[in-house]
């Protein structure tokens, strides 16, 4: 227990000593700058809600955290109900590529590790519901939009995983981006958002560790698991770097998801700190990123890398890619397969409350 | 999509399908206060402590559970906070560091 705080607290130190940094390169926050939709609405009424919004502005500026009774922008809320209900669903769906390997983890150690991860995200996914929930959408909403296709996952959760190492390769990869574009999140102005990035962020550490055991195993052990690391390695590097989103310049909700500091780093400040982090890791693995453009930088003290595909994130994203499909056939079975569990729990809480009441009379 | 203002955290009224909602606290060790770690869906308050126990205490972050039907709770409003906060602002002879006391003067 202690010791895994400690390891949470090195991780801390390392990402928030980074994020103290750029600061100064963020763009500042406006403060009465919203252009403001006014059509259809009453001029007083229109007034007041620029009073509002100037109010909650400043209070964001401040940096206190938002709470859900406060009042808050239409567009606020639309936001952080996309954002977290899409970061649900992602943790959701994220339990299934890691779950097909549960059945054939290659010990029992590996497979009570693997468990508890999977266990993890079902978590994750829970605290990021209920958050979402706070904003005043219904759970049976969310759900709803997930199954139905409407709502929209991480796309990196629709590529396969056809051996023991892309286990590997997720924990370290997936979930090493994830961190990188979490922790910030904990400091984000909505406070229900923020706490659930809290306990999620420390539960993460562990998800990345473990996954960079497994390539460490692999890479130690007979040329043929080094080469299983290695073929991992290639298949989740590129998708790993899209999970921060489309280039800053292509970015379409940025602008106001920074000014409401919801989201605090651009998408390629993030992708670019990923790849410093990750390639010394690559390099003590012994296996090879696979970019030929990829080298260290000195003047500006970070690496270059080769362009992104982004026609394959758009491809993913518009349900193209390899498991899109797969992915929420599972997820519709699970529930449909789990209709009668529900049924049979809420049959029973009906049940007790009536022969309590008849008990009372 | 306005929240509905009785529930204490801005939730939704629970709808007829819906497990109910449940507050969890949790006690982090003995001689601690049950602190809010968040809420959750249960059919009845048995599941509410089951799901409690997996989803917030998978680390040993806890040695006791509360689950608090959220529709039973009572908040103040934030619109309220003035009137309700405010007036202790300037009473700061409600803290010992408002006293001047001589050095010569032990134990107090």
């Amino acid at each position: 227990m202690t010791q895994e705080k400690l390891k949470w607290t090195d991780l801390c130190v390392t990402i928030v000593d980074w994020l103290a940094t750029p600061t100064a390169r963020r763009p500042g926050g406006c403060m009465y700058t919203q252009a403001l939709d006014t059509e259809g609405k009453e001029p007083a009424a229109a007034a007041d809600e620029t009073a509002l919004e100037a109010r909650f502005q400043a209070r964001v500026d401040l940096e206190e955290k938002i709470e859900p009774k406060d009042w808050m922008p239409a567009k606020y809320r639309a936001t952080l109900i996309r954002q977290i209900s899409q970061h649900a669903h992602s943790e959701i769906v994220g339990m299934l590529p890691e779950g097909n390997w549960i059945t054939r983890a290659p010990t029992l150690l590996r497979k009570s590790i693997l468990i508890a991860k999977v266990q993890d995200e079902g978590g994750h996914g829970a605290y990021l519901y209920s958050a979402a929930e706070t904003l005043g959408v219904s759970r049976d909403q969310l759900i709803d939009q997930l199954l139905t296709g409407k709502a929209k996952y991480s796309s990196i959760f629709n590529y396969p995983t056809p051996t023991w190492a892309d286990v590997g390769a997720i924990g370290w990869l997936v979930d090493g981006a994830a961190i990188m574009n979490q922790i910030p999140l904990c400091r984000c102005s909505y406070g229900p958002y923020a706490r659930a990035m809290v306990r999620i962020c420390r539960e993460e550490s562990f998800h990345q560790r473990q996954g960079y055991d497994i390539m460490l195993k692999l890479c130690r052990g007979t040329p043929e698991q080094k080469r299983m690391a290695q073929e991992a390695l290639d298949r989740w590097w590129w998708p790993a770097l899209m999970m921060f989103g489309p280039p800053d310049a292509a970015s379409t909700h940025s602008t106001d998801s920074q000014r409401w500091k919801i989201k605090r780093f651009s998408n390629d400040e993030l992708r670019q700190k990923f790849v410093d982090f990750t390639v010394p890791q690559a390099r003590f693995l012994g296996i090879t990123v696979p970019d030929p453009e990829l080298r260290w930088n000195e003047a500006r003290k970070c690496h270059e890398f080769g362009a992104i595909d982004w026609n394959e994130f758009e491809r993913v994203l518009r349900g193209n890619g390899p498991c899109n499909v797969e992915r929420l056939a599972a997820r519709r079975r699970a529930h449909a397969d789990g209709a009668w569990v529900r049924a049979a729990a809420s049959a029973y809480a009906a049940k007790q409350r009536q022969r309590a009441a008849s008990a009372a009379a | 999509m306005e929240p509905d203002s009785k529930h204490p955290d801005g939730k939704r009224p629970e709808s007829e399908h819906e497990w109910p909602l449940f507050e969890i606290f949790i006690r982090a060790r003995g001689g601690l206060d049950h602190k809010h770690v968040g809420s959750l869906h249960a059919a009845d308050a048995r599941m509410a402590i089951e799901h409690a126990r997996d989803l917030y205490t998978r680390r040993q972050e806890g040695v006791s559970i509360w689950a608090v039907r959220s529709v039973d709770i009572v908040a103040s409003d934030p619109q309220d906070a003035e009137s309700l906060f405010e007036p202790a602002r300037d009473k700061i002879y409600r803290h010992p560091t408002f006293y001047q006391i001589p050095d010569e003067v032990k134990t107090l």
